[in-house]
């Protein structure tokens, strides 16, 4: 019954704190093939839509439909595997484990591998190849063997994003991928997640408008726990509520 | 305090690991024998440890309820039945993986501060159980002249062949743990151990992999515990008190957790320090405290973490100059 090119779909989605209601009756469908923003000013629930659709949060009500399967309150585990990978608002990465490893680890998640605690860590080098293809995908080939605590900020993200996508994702969930970073960091990064978001469905969580008018097909606007409006750039750009609400103070 | 680095530093010829061999052989002509075999049982009972501590990022503090309950169960068996002596080690094992089981079914999934309060709870419940069935244990008492047995048709009796056999299955066991380290699943431990939340991410089972790392640790300690009565002729309630666990604790932190060896070295240096305290001052727990201190706030990384990181750091510094 899944409805035609939907592959994620919160359908009234509400999530209390005690008492206080974070998300409240949100729907979002995201489309195949399309990146879809979500904006809003800051506590407008973003990050709580995001933590529900990944599992790390279950909804107070609502549900989550993934190509037209019910996936509300599923592990997070369960949800990587479907194919809905999330990255962090901070930068998450293993830090003193090298480049490589991090990319291996996402890589043999898949595998029988990782439950062997008998054979030696050789074994995971048919993954070698693959991990640094991903490496140099994202630019970091010259930092493969170092700990991925001595890399710069941005380069951390471009490690993060390198590894979310070592899973093949089928779905990527992108929070903030550009905050705290620098202007040619941004401009980077936006090339990186245009050229993986090609064949994958992306929702993305950011700040920095030019960025969001840059990359997305759709946005979701979110204003205390709810939706807004929905619609493309122009569209949105255009809606005198939203002007009001969040870019009202940005364009004045 | 964190992790020592030696992710990176494997698959190099392992000096220290050779140096540690060779000292081994050595030591129980430079110390008496007893205090030799009892640092290789404490080195063991602390790389079991460290594989949740410095691997998985898990602080039990309840290990105690693995070393000293398989000390007991090790013992009883020797007094009471006429299997050989390894396999009353094994049940010794057998019961640590068991008892690991149920405990990390009902604690696995707690974090933090809670896991380490929820592991000692039980392990005290384990403490009064010892204080409980007197008949078994000897209560007050402890478990006394238990038989060293043979090993493989080894006899025992001598100081020194007990010694060299139990750094026989020590260095087996501790290559085992040093396997288990740097294998695919040791990967996803440190990965665990470094970022929980990411692992979750990227479709691991969390709880499924702390579980397991929590038996193997607690099968490395039963294994010492067994090692510890065999080699005593007896084990007493100490061993399964919470002071045990909070010993292994200091002797890994002081050693390095997170390293391969830092434990060994830190169990050696720990009982070297008590027994030469014993005859020096009357309160060597206060000096031991205060070394512990030191040895925190200056090497936060422990002994082995601390060297092994200057040398990296020496390394790094030297490949960015070629």
């Amino acid at each position: 019954m899944a409805e035609p090119g939907v592959v994620l779909s919160a359908k009234g989605l509400c999530k209390d704190f005690r008492g206080f209601r974070a998300v409240n009756d949100v729907c979002i469908d995201v489309l195949e093939g399309t990146i879809h923003a979500l904006i809003g000013p800051n506590g407008a629930g973003k990050t709580t839509v995001f933590n529900l659709l990944s599992g790390f949060l279950a909804p107070s009500s609502g549900d989550i439909i993934y190509r037209g399967r019910r996936i509300t309150s599923m592990a997070p585990p369960a949800i990587a595997r479907l194919g809905i990978v999330r990255s962090f608002q901070i930068s998450s990465i293993f830090p003193h484990l090298s480049v490589l490893d991090n990319v291996k680890v996402a890589l043999q998640s898949k595998s029988e591998l990782p439950k062997r605690f008998w054979v030696s860590e050789r074994t995971t080098s048919r993954f070698d190849a693959r991990a640094l293809e991903l490496l140099e995908d994202v630019g970091l080939t010259s930092y493969a063997y170092g700990l991925a605590v001595h890399l710069s900020y941005g380069r951390k993200r471009a490690l993060e994003l390198a590894i979310s996508m070592a899973l093949e994702p089928s779905v990527l969930l992108l929070d903030e991928p550009m905050a705290g970073m620098g202007a040619e960091d941004v401009e980077s990064m936006t090339e990186l997640v245009r050229g993986f978001a090609k064949g994958r469905t992306v929702v993305l969580v950011e700040h920095n408008l030019s960025v969001v008018s840059a990359l997305s097909d759709r946005i979701t606007v979110l204003q205390r726990g709810s939706v807004l409006t929905e619609g493309t750039y122009e569209e949105v750009r255009s809606n005198p509520q939203v002007i009001d609400a969040y870019l009202g103070g940005q364009h004045d | 305090m964190r992790a020592g680095g030696d992710q990176v530093s494997s698959g190099k010829f392992d000096y220290l690991g050779l140096a540690l061999l060779v000292l081994g052989l050595a030591l129980p002509w430079l110390l008496y024998p007893v205090l030799a075999t009892n640092i290789v049982v404490w080195a063991l009972f602390a790389v079991g440890f460290n594989l949740l501590l410095g691997y998985t990022g898990l602080l039990s503090f309840g290990h105690a309820m693995f070393f000293g309950g398989a000390s007991y169960i090790t013992g009883i068996v020797m007094l009471h039945t006429h299997l050989p002596m390894p396999a009353a080690l094994l049940t010794g094992v057998a019961f640590s993986i068991g008892l690991a089981y149920l405990v990390g079914v009902l604690s696995i999934r707690t974090q933090g501060i809670y896991f380490a309060m929820i592991t000692l709870a039980i392990a005290q419940v384990i403490y009064f159980a010892v204080t409980v069935f007197i008949g078994w244990t000897g209560g007050e008492n402890g478990l006394q002249a238990v038989p060293r047995g043979t090993f493989f048709g080894l006899p025992l009796e001598n100081d020194r062949v007990m010694y060299y056999a139990w750094l026989v299955i020590a260095v087996i066991a501790v290559a085992f743990v040093k396997r288990v380290i740097h294998s695919p699943f040791g990967q996803v431990l440190k990965a665990i151990r470094e970022n929980e939340q990411r692992a979750r991410s990227l479709g691991y089972n969390v709880d499924h992999y702390k579980l397991m790392a929590f038996i193997l640790s607690a099968a490395v300690s039963g294994l010492a515990g067994g090692m510890l009565v065999v080699h005593q002729h007896f084990t007493v309630m100490d061993n399964v008190d919470w002071q045990t666990s909070g010993e292994v604790v200091m002797m890994t932190l002081l050693g390095g957790m997170g390293t391969v060896y830092g434990p060994i070295i830190g169990a050696a240096f720990y009982l070297l320090l008590s027994d030469r305290l014993a005859v020096l001052v009357n309160a060597p727990g206060v000096v031991i405290g205060l070394i512990f201190i030191l040895t925190v706030l200056l090497f936060r990384r422990g002994i082995v973490g601390e060297i092994m990181g200057r040398l990296d750091a020496r390394r790094a510094r030297g490949g960015q100059e070629a």
